[in-house]
């Protein structure tokens, strides 16, 4: 059978064929749907789980692969900065079962804070390390992946990036197979599994030479190959880069690494041999020309290819019709370069209609704070009319750069905004930290029950969890930092801007650390959606103030205010929700909830 | 016999259904027998940003989206949208236009300005060989349900392309959630009417 998926669907699936029993992984852009779809499609043979952060994924996967279970383990990228601690040991300990930790890259920063190239990892660690450059090949390396970790006894990288995870294609679906390997008490080999100094320099030559081995067998695997075209261009490239390639290189000959470490040293150097030319065609950093420069091989790379950004086919292109690689054939490429479209205005994404982080960011731009951020929906507020993130680098950061700020003692008063899933992932222990060393500061948790931003997954504060048939046990946000003993801890309703504003202006004041909780549902979660708003044309002044809650369902009528010639403001049904936020910040009472039939 | 590839372009805001009826397209090219390959570019799972998804259907289909240039068909949510993906755009290259607006933030805030109509309709005349525009968020707001947008602008598509009406009907049945699909594929059958009305004309309205 075969059927369309997207390369996270396709990881899924050879999650599920390879019999692989668990699956855990901290969301992330573009990794998320990997876990999603083994808990919506394969639920009934997978455990699947959101931890808390991705260490605590990793290392739940090491457990359970200790134990003889296969496992799976996702991140996005800036996620393996995490989970690589972890990464580490398993690396030196080996495994019971098959163990696959995915990465999925963001070249072209779609949705990250950086463009990290986790291929870096693969020789950190010295973990073999797969790049699938389509869904067919994603199912098929995950599942290689799988038998590999089993046979090197070795966890193996699966290196996605977002064009293969959220890229689609045919996929032939083949059946599950069962994981023989049954344990039933934890295995009690110290010498493999405890890394302490004594043991572990007995594992680091055992990795070296099981390297050695790996590198033997990416000789001749299959999916390291080469494929014959004209000699006078060869290409060494692996991914989905190895598709733009095809396109644009359609007379060279290619050799597709499906393996990128350890690397084939014999393939490559014949293949080399072979050509005239020889190009390194890959996405960001120089990983694979340096090795294959170390080998002594002259390859032309990223003095073509820069290290930024995506080598998509138009741009791989250009850059070869440049260097005279290629000939322009077909297409009227001036044509396409006076495209005069640049000049738009910008769709930067918004918080939604209805969203609980709007009220807050209106008063913190309101009050000009001076806000250290961190990730998450809530980040939007960096952007206009709000402006008020200032800062803004990793997860749970915000917290200890707003204790930096006390300890530097600036002169104004500060706060952090964290979201409810991020302070779980990895803002405890800054808040730990304030309270240890008496910081001043408020901590702004923004408790919307979700892990919005990357497709509204649970966390340790909500109820359930990814698999709808598991029951999960719900963190209390407040009791919870009151326990670690903060003393001031205020609670609001995010939907109700003066109670947001009197609980912010309360810890503001408070001496010491505190923390502000704005408790409110992602509109995603609670499905909310109550009779739009409308405004009354009359009463509006076009003072221009609902603009400034930077709600996509308000937006400029035709109409203008006779003296001042500004704009009056209009709601746009199709897109509002109900949540009164604009409605309470209107001076003049113009914007009002009709009753039931009024609206068109 | 060796098909021809087809490269579409659906471009869009964000929680329009753009990426759902990419999905569709794919899964109606595969059906219909051709290799498939479809990318998107979904951003932050947020409203309102702008959504791209290059579809492409072939006989062996290289990379996940189309060169600029190269685009035969433009499935446009939303005017704007539309003018950012006319790049994308063949010389013989069709576009498929709903004219319903959605201004940006910057738009709201007064920062910037939305193109008017007669720049809208000059940049797209200078590209496209035939546009087809028509306001299919009204017709879905006259069915009953603003989300069936997308579905309405399958419908007009599927009158340019040479894959029987059953089987995106079934697809879409597929792809809807049970108790939607009777009124996707009213949808379905307003889009097939909107084009066939003068079908190969160029038609423009708002
Ligand atoms: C180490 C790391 N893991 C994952 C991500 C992806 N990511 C960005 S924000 C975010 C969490 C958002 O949830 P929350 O803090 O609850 O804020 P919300 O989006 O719900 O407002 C995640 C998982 C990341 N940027 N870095």
């Amino acid at each position: 059978m075969k059927a369309i998926l997207s390369g996270n669907e396709a990881i899924a699936r050879g999650a599920y064929e390879a019999g692989v029993q668990i699956a855990a992984g901290y969301p992330g852009t573009p990794s998320s749907e990997i876990i999603e779809t083994i808990a919506k499609e394969y639920g009934d043979s997978i455990y699947t789980e959101w931890s808390t952060n991705e260490k605590v994924a990793m290392d739940a996967a090491a457990g359970a692969a200790y134990s003889g279970e296969r496992c799976i383990v996702t991140t996005k990228q800036v996620g393996m900065n995490v989970l690589s601690d972890s990464l580490m040991y398993t690396v030196y300990t080996g495994v019971e079962a098959g163990l696959v930790v995915v990465t999925a890259d963001d070249p072209g920063l779609f949705s990250s804070q950086n463009e990290q190239d986790n291929r870096w990892y693969s020789r950190l660690a010295k973990i073999p390390t797969l790049e699938p450059a389509d869904s067919q090949e994603a199912k098929d390396y995950l599942k290689l992946g799988i038998e590999l970790s089993e046979r090197y006894d070795t966890p193996i990288l699966l290196r996605s990036v977002m064009r293969v995870s959220h890229s689609k294609s045919i996929v032939i679906l083949d059946k599950r197979v069962e994981n023989p390997k049954k344990i039933d008490t934890f295995p009690r080999s110290i010498e493999k599994y405890n890394c302490t100094a004594m043991y572990a320099r007995e594992m680091h030559p055992m990795v070296e030479e099981r390297l050695k081995r790996i590198a033997e067998y990416a000789e001749r695997a299959e999916i390291n190959r080469i494929e014959w075209q004209d000699s006078s261009l060869g290409i060494i490239t692996s991914g989905v880069v190895y598709t733009y390639v095809k396109d644009v290189f359609p007379h060279a000959s290619v050799l597709k690494l499906g393996m990128t470490y350890p690397l084939p040293r014999r393939l490559i150097g014949s293949f080399a041999e072979s050509v005239k030319k020889l190009l390194v065609i890959e996405e960001l950093d120089p990983v694979l020309e340096e090795q294959i420069k170390a080998m002594g091989i002259e390859v032309i790379g990223k003095e073509l290819f820069p290290a930024c950004f995506e080598l998509l086919p138009d741009r791989l292109r250009e850059i070869a019709l440049e260097a005279g690689l290629i000939k322009d054939e077909s297409l009227k490429i001036e044509s396409i370069k006076s495209d005069s479209n640049n000049d738009l205005p910008m769709r930067s994404p918004v918080l939604c209609p209805g969203c609980p982080h709007r009220s807050l960011f209106y008063l913190l731009a309101k009050h000009k704070l001076a806000v250290a951020g961190d990730i998450g929906c809530y980040n939007l507020g960096c952007l206009p009319p709000f402006r008020a993130q200032h800062t803004m680098g990793a997860m749970g950061a915000s917290v200890g750069v707003l204790h930096g700020m006390s300890i530097a003692d600036i002169k104004e008063p500060r706060v952090c905004t964290i979201g409810d899933s991020t302070f779980f992932h990895s803002g405890m222990p800054p808040l730990v930290n304030m309270v240890h060393n008496r910081s001043r500061g408020v901590v702004i948790i923004m408790d919307n029950s979700s892990t919005a931003m990357t497709g509204h997954q649970d966390h340790p504060g909500v109820d359930w969890a990814v698999l709808p048939t598991r029951e999960a046990e719900k963190v209390d946000i407040e009791n919870l930092v009151k326990a670690m003993g903060v003393k001031m801890v205020r609670v609001v309703n995010a939907f109700e801007i003066e109670e947001v504003d009197k609980g912010l202006k309360e810890c503001l004041e408070y001496d010491g650390p505190s923390v502000l909780i704005t408790k409110g549902e992602c509109i995603f979660i609670s499905h909310f959606k109550d009779t739009s708003y409308l405004v009354n044309e009359e009463l509006c002044n076009a003072c221009g103030r609902c603009f400034r809650v930077g709600c996509p369902a308000v937006v400029l009528s035709e109409e203008k205010h006779e003296r001042t010639g500004k704009f009056k403001a209009k709601i746009d049904v199709t897109l509002c929700n109900g949540c009164s936020i604009c409605a309470q910040v209107c001076p003049t009472k113009a914007i009002y909830q009709p009753e039931e039939g009024e609206v068109k | 016999m060796k098909r021809k590839d087809i490269n579409f372009l659906v471009v869009g805001v964000g929680g329009q259904g753009t990426i759902l009826s990419g999905d569709i397209l794919s899964a109606v090219g595969m059906e219909a027998g051709y290799d498939v390959k479809k990318s998107d570019i979904l951003g932050l799972a947020i409203r309102g940003g702008s959504v791209v998804s290059h579809v492409r259907w072939g006989e062996v289909v290289g990379a996940p989206m189309s060169m600029k240039g190269t685009i035969h068909y433009l499935i446009a949510f939303e005017p704007l949208e539309a003018l950012r993906g006319l790049g994308f755009l063949a010389p013989e290259g069709v576009v498929l236009l709903n004219t319903y607006a959605i201004p940006p933030v910057v738009v709201t805030t007064g920062e910037l300005k939305y193109p008017s109509w007669d720049e809208i309709e000059a940049r797209l005349r200078e590209r496209a060989e035939v546009v087809y525009g028509f306001n299919a968020t009204e017709k879905a707001q006259s069915l009953g349900n603003v989300r069936t947008v997308n579905v309405i602008l399958l419908g007009a598509l599927s009158n340019l392309l040479d894959v029987p009406a059953s089987l995106w009907e079934e697809t879409i049945k597929k792809y809807v959630p049970s108790k939607y699909e009777e009124i996707n594929v009213k949808a379905f059958n307003i889009g097939q009417n909107l084009i066939k009305e003068e079908q190969k004309h160029e038609n423009y309205g708002y």
